[in-house]
């Protein structure tokens, strides 16, 4: 694959494909599609664009502490994911922003309903933004954020499962 | 309202007991407004939040929306974000930097120091109408302890340092980790609502006997890193941590450190690259506070309430929360991270990461605690068939009390229904 040429479609795919990993709780091959040097982030929602090593995030895992939560939401003793929440995520607005020589940057919107029994909706919504190293293998993320629109998190509770 | 006592509290027979129906009686939530919420010292905000002159937050405290500022002259303020011709708030921003606020509805204009300054058409209003009568109005009380403001609005019990009592040495020892002598609120607020009672969050915060049920897979993390863990098993056991009454309704959890401390414990998360500058922290806490002094600040975690809705715990990071009641069934807990004023980007930077391996709406504990706690409220609807939860551990011992006990527990509840059942 090639920096310069990965076409949206490509991207949409790769999207598409996380979003299916995700919703469908299988963690270990969402972690596959992740580089070694991966972060996640979901930023405070007061505080979008500040900087992880000084402002409080809600979540700023490095891949050790990415790996540890997916080991974690395996567990029967994550309480607050068991039982597991029902995920559905709407992905759209995919756009390439940038593009370097080995990665490219990427946005788009998404809307993530999470249902837990008795009526417990969440709608979560904002938008992703991604660093994609483009390899041999295909596109990997290396920087995944999960910037939320809500003034604050709300009634939407926590953020446990990989948003 | 029925007969039935709030608390069963028989020290000879070792039996405490709470009706749960303080968690479940909107009338009850009422009485609280009035008797705790309308009468105590309520934390409003950090005195570095409002560093600047015309700095501001915006926030709600006991009830009514607050402007905490600090004016013109560098003094810290708190009006009452109401205008005062027809009452809609002057400020709706979050926070900022402000010279004058600004009513969206008439245009009336109000200095940073609270004067009326502007009345769109003023001839209008005949001659006893005087500016001066009409500036923003003062939060009745107002009084800060080491960079931690309060406000409150009735008569009070006792000043502020009086009140706080015995919580005073736990804030001092927060602060003690700053060389500067300071401590500031860290950019970016963690807001998230608990389906569930206020109080039990105070409960939550500080009960240690949860650790090792609710937070497997956070202590699980912890141990793949390399950090031992069999302490908290260990903690079960007397002389590893207490839980003890600080006065007033404020109480503490206070532990031997197991999980590292940004200042200044090192652990293996924190990556061999951050040994030498944990070790030159902890050189000037000794330097500066003296060996026994640095050892009690470095190798504690303390988990403190302060009556009714403060919580600093100073653990494997130190945050600063507080909650308030939306109904009888439902909180707003906001929370921050306090960092010393100055510290180094990667000290800062550490601090941070490992705040949010615990804390927080997306840390590896803190969801665990919302959804115990949302247990406990879907929990309590058998409060007519099942009215009272059972809080007596600890209360069969002399001497000190076990973190794991629930006599910090108890303490919240004996000052709660004080205030509650006073004539």
């Amino acid at each position: 694959m090639d920096a310069e040429r990965v076409t949206r479609t490509e991207v949409e795919d790769f999207l598409f494909h996380e979003a299916a990993l995700l919703d469908g709780w299988d963690l270990d091959g969402w972690l596959g599609l992740l580089t070694e040097d991966a972060h996640y982030f979901v930023p405070s929602n007061d505080a979008p664009d500040g900087d992880p090593r000084a402002t409080l995030y809600t979540i700023a895992d490095d891949i050790y502490r990415i790996r540890g939560r997916v080991k974690r939401l395996g567990s029967r003793e994550a309480h607050a994911e068991f039982p597991r929440s029902r995920t559905r995520r709407l992905i759209s607005n995919v756009r390439i922003v940038a593009r370097g020589t080995d990665h490219i940057d990427v946005r788009a919107n998404f809307a993530v309903y999470r249902n837990r029994r008795n009526e417990r909706i969440g709608l979560y919504v904002g938008e992703y933004r991604y660093r994609l190293a483009v390899t041999a293998d295909g596109l990997r993320i290396a920087e995944r954020r999960a910037v939320l629109d809500s003034e604050e998190l709300g009634g939407l509770g926590s953020v446990a499962f990989i948003l | 309202m029925t007969s039935e006592p709030y608390i069963i509290d028989d020290r000879d027979r070792h039996v405490f007991r709470l009706n749960r129906r303080v968690l479940v009686d909107p009338d009850i939530l009422e009485r609280e407004r009035r008797r705790i919420f309308d009468r105590a010292w309520i934390y409003v905000g950090h005195e570095s939040e409002i560093a600047k002159p015309g700095d501001f937050r915006t926030r709600h405290v006991a009830g009514r929306p607050i402007i905490f500022c600090r004016d013109s002259h560098g003094s810290v303020r708190a009006y009452l974000n109401t205008c005062r011709h027809r009452a809609a708030m002057v400020c709706r921003e979050r926070q900022g930097n402000a010279s004058r606020f600004t009513c969206v509805y008439h245009g009336w204009n109000y200095a940073i120091d609270g004067r009326l300054i502007r009345v769109p058409g003023r001839e209008s209003y005949g001659p006893a109408f005087r500016e001066a009568d009409f500036p923003l109005v003062d939060v009745p009380r107002l009084d800060s302890y080491r960079g931690f403001w309060f406000l409150a609005f009735g008569a009070v019990a006792s000043p502020l340092a009086e009140n706080l009592a015995g919580a005073r040495e736990y804030i001092d020892l927060v602060v003690d980790q700053s060389p500067t002598g300071e401590m500031e609120i860290i950019a970016g607020t963690q807001e998230y609502d608990i389906r569930a009672n206020w109080k039990l969050l105070v409960e939550n915060s500080f009960d240690d006997y949860h650790l090792a049920a609710t937070h497997s897979t956070y202590l699980e993390y912890m141990r793949d890193s390399g950090v031992n863990v069999t302490v908290p098993r260990g903690l079960l056991m007397p002389a590893h941590g207490i839980g003890k009454s600080l006065g007033n309704g404020h109480a503490v959890v206070d532990n031997i450190n197991f999980r590292g401390r940004p200042v200044a414990a090192w652990i293996p998360l924190y990556g061999e690259e951050a040994k030498a500058e944990i070790a030159a922290i902890r050189a000037e806490l000794v330097a500066r506070l003296g060996e026994a002094r640095a050892k009690r600040v470095a190798d504690t975690n303390r988990n403190l309430v302060v009556f009714p809705n403060l919580v600093i715990n100073d653990g494997s990071s130190v945050t600063v929360r507080t909650f308030v009641p939306v109904s009888v069934d439902r909180m707003r807990v906001t929370a921050w991270a306090l960092g010393p004023k100055g510290e180094s980007e990667s000290a800062r930077a550490r601090r941070l990461d490992s705040f949010l391996t615990f804390y927080g709406p997306g840390g590896l504990a803190t969801p665990d605690d919302v959804e115990a706690l949302e247990m406990v409220q879907a929990g309590l609807s058998t409060c007519h068939e099942v009215p009272w939860s059972e809080m007596s551990r600890g209360m069969n011992k002399e001497g000190d009390q076990l973190n794991t006990d629930e006599l910090h527990l108890r303490t919240f509840w004996r000052h709660w229904n004080a205030l509650m059942t006073a004539a």
